[in-house]
């Protein structure tokens, strides 16, 4: 799960690019409404948590923004406004969920796990593809109804395969799920990954779709 | 009297009834003058009339006419004829038996028993006679009387009825006053909406647009009101969310690196939150103390030095002090001064990028302090003194409430702060300034 943080205060920030990490999911940080354009017109994200008051204008303009270009990336408002009708023009201009500061980061991320989830149209909490169920709330996996020991970032590559079963992932796309701007990305993890979880979770789980990409089978 | 109505009414009331009776007596008297001119004429007529009748000499004066049924107007005429040597030939019934008039020709007035005529006189000398032809002028005054209390009549009943009709009318052409009125009293206390003033008459339209004025100045009071609560609660509560979240990050982490990195964090964020809790009760302070003159300066040279030996250094960044601050000594008490000066330098200090310059400079009014940090966006300047205002260039450490207590803490010293963008480089200059009659020497 990628998400876009645009939030402008240092600490808070770097709390919640920590706290949704240990949620299993891959934070991209910005601190202004200009960064925040420029990094939604560059990348594909599972959700975006917004803070409505940063120093170069209102999120709600960015929000505004999005959904004039049908962008229907999940939006969470972050905002220390959180009277009724703040909240309710939040949710008018476009935004999924409203979350007043302080708030609770086990919730937030929840809240996001949600927005995401209904962003990749599912209303489950987990990812099921055959006998294989992902739960992203707990990072557990679990395949015949016995526990599967996986690593954040196996759990991220395989959540990202079983979002959409049948559909082909590159490893471009995979990569981009896997990995914020600032990380190093290795030449060949996503394939370090795909084998290790093929030990976990059985070699015919995983498909290789030479020269596009990789796909786990939905239902059969 | 404070009702526009009925104000109004009266002043209406009382033209017309003054115009009524001047038009009243202008028909008095032009009826008069035209009745006497017409009367006048009928005189003359009859006289010639009565000598054409007249034979040479030989008068055979009828008997007395039966008299006339009573009109009210009976008996107006009288006619006399008289012969030379002054002896009554005939008169018309009801005529006096004096003479209506002198021997001269022509018209003239006078009193017989007791009552006044207008009379018409002819002298014939080749008949003998003299026609006199006379009116009662009392029948004349009478005539016009009449006229008059005829025009009168009418007036008394139509005053009332005029009356009520401009009562009702002001009703009308008042309305719009009302209707504006209930208009404003219907509206609750948020609706700041202009009254439209232009479907509005001509005569209310400027109190209107003093109205939509003033609304304006409430809504725009409130609207900041609103803009400083809603910048208070983002700076207030912002650092509790990070606080928070570090909290429980500390507490759900597993490894000993994010745990004290977290940690390391909220330190930070406590940090900020004091200083934060600091200023805001140095602005309460400064609220509820107002400004009182005080005879108390201090040395700018000496308090420069005392806050820059305070303020926390920062690496790569030089301090100059201008020689001519020392011994500066300026106006006002000197915890409001080490206030202003220290916000100020705070300021400089947080917004320089990497190494620079600050130098403190003495001004023909005052002092002022130069950055070389990134300035201020021109259309930011008038409002980075409000409090929580934070523009685009805020530093990471700032809460927005600086400025506004040097702002502040500056006026209380009698002094005004003035920030301007540097023009021979990037910048910003901030002027502390006392007014010309107050320049510290």
């Amino acid at each position: 799960m990628r998400i876009l943080v645009v939030e402008d205060d240092p600490v808070l920030m770097d709390g919640l690019k920590v706290g949704l990490g240990l949620a299993g999911a891959t934070v991209d940080e910005v601190a202004t409404c200009a960064d925040a354009r420029a990094a939604l017109a560059g990348s594909r994200f599972d959700a975006v948590v917004l803070d409505l008051m940063l120093p170069d204008g209102s999120g709600l303009d960015i929000l505004a923004g999005m959904r004039a270009r049908d962008d229907a990336t999940p939006v969470l408002l972050l905002t220390a406004l959180d009277e009724t009708t703040d909240r309710i023009r939040g949710l008018d201009a476009g935004a999924d969920d409203y979350l007043g500061k302080p708030f609770d980061l086990d919730e937030l991320a929840a809240r996001v796990r949600a927005i995401a989830r209904r962003g990749h149209g599912r209303a489950g909490p987990t990812l099921k593809a055959g006998t294989l169920v992902l739960d992203p709330a707990t990072l557990s996996a679990t395949l015949e109804g016995r526990a599967v020991a996986l690593s954040r970032r196996e759990f991220a590559v395989l959540a990202a395969l079983m979002e959409r079963p049948g559909m082909i992932r590159s490893k471009g796309e995979i990569e981009e799920r896997l990995y914020g701007w600032q990380e190093e990305v290795e030449s060949n993890t996503v394939e370090v990954h795909i084998h290790n979880l093929r030990t976990k979770v059985g070699r015919e789980a995983i498909e290789t779709v030479r020269g596009l990409g990789y796909r786990v089978r939905g239902q059969q | 009297m404070n009702s526009l109505r009925r104000r109004l009414f009266l002043i209406l009331l009382a033209a017309t009834s003054a115009i009524w009776l001047c038009a009243v007596g202008w028909i008095y008297l032009s009826s008069r003058s035209e009745l006497e001119h017409v009367l006048d004429a009928r005189l003359q007529e009859a006289a010639r009339m009565v000598h054409s009748l007249v034979a040479g000499g030989n008068i055979a004066a009828a008997a007395q006419a039966s008299p006339l049924p009573e009109t009210g107007y009976e008996r107006q005429l009288s006619c006399q004829i008289w012969s030379l040597d002054g002896h009554l030939v005939a008169r018309s019934g009801g005529a006096p038996e004096e003479a209506l008039a002198g021997p001269a020709e022509g018209f003239s007035e006078r009193e017989v028993n007791g009552e006044p005529w207008r009379v018409y006189t002819i002298l014939d000398a080749d008949k003998g006679v003299r026609v006199m032809v006379g009116d009662r002028i009392g029948l004349r005054d009478r005539l016009v009387r009449d006229l008059v209390a005829g025009l009168l009549g009418p007036v008394v009943l139509i005053v009332p009825l005029l009356g009520l009709l401009i009562w009702v009318s002001l009703g009308g052409g008042l309305s719009p006053l009302n209707a504006v009125a209930g208009d404003i009293a219907a509206r609750d206390a948020d609706d700041m909406r202009a009254v439209s003033p232009t479907d509005a008459p001509a005569e209310i339209r400027p109190l209107l647009e003093a109205l939509n004025g003033l609304f304006g100045k409430v809504e725009a009071a409130r609207r900041h009101e609103r803009e400083v609560t809603a910048f208070a609660a983002h700076e207030l509560r912002t650092p509790l969310a990070g606080l928070k979240t570090q909290a429980q990050i500390a507490l759900a982490a597993d490894d000993k690196a994010t745990r004290d990195g977290a940690l390391r964090q909220t330190l930070v964020s406590v940090d900020r939150t004091a200083r934060l809790v600091r200023q805001l009760l140095v602005l309460a302070k400064l609220d509820a103390e107002p400004a009182s003159p005080t005879d108390e300066a201090a040395d700018a040279g000496a308090l420069l030095r005392e806050i820059i030996h305070q303020a926390p250094a920062r690496a790569g960044v030089t301090v100059q002090l201008d020689p001519a601050l020392n011994g500066l000594l300026l106006k006002g008490n000197r915890e409001g001064l080490h206030l202003t000066l220290r916000n100020l330098h705070e300021n400089a200090v947080e917004h320089m990028a990497g190494e620079g310059h600050i130098a403190w400079r003495r001004t023909p009014d005052g002092l002022c302090v130069e950055d070389e940090g990134p300035g201020i966006p021109p259309e930011e300047l008038a409002r980075v003194t409000e409090r929580f205002f934070r523009g685009r260039h805020k530093s990471a450490s700032g809460s927005g409430l600086g400025l506004a207590i040097a702002n502040l803490a500056a006026s209380r010293a009698g002094a005004r702060l003035r920030l301007e963008n540097r023009t021979e480089r990037r910048g910003l200059r901030a002027h502390v300034a006392w007014p010309s009659n107050k320049v510290p020497a």
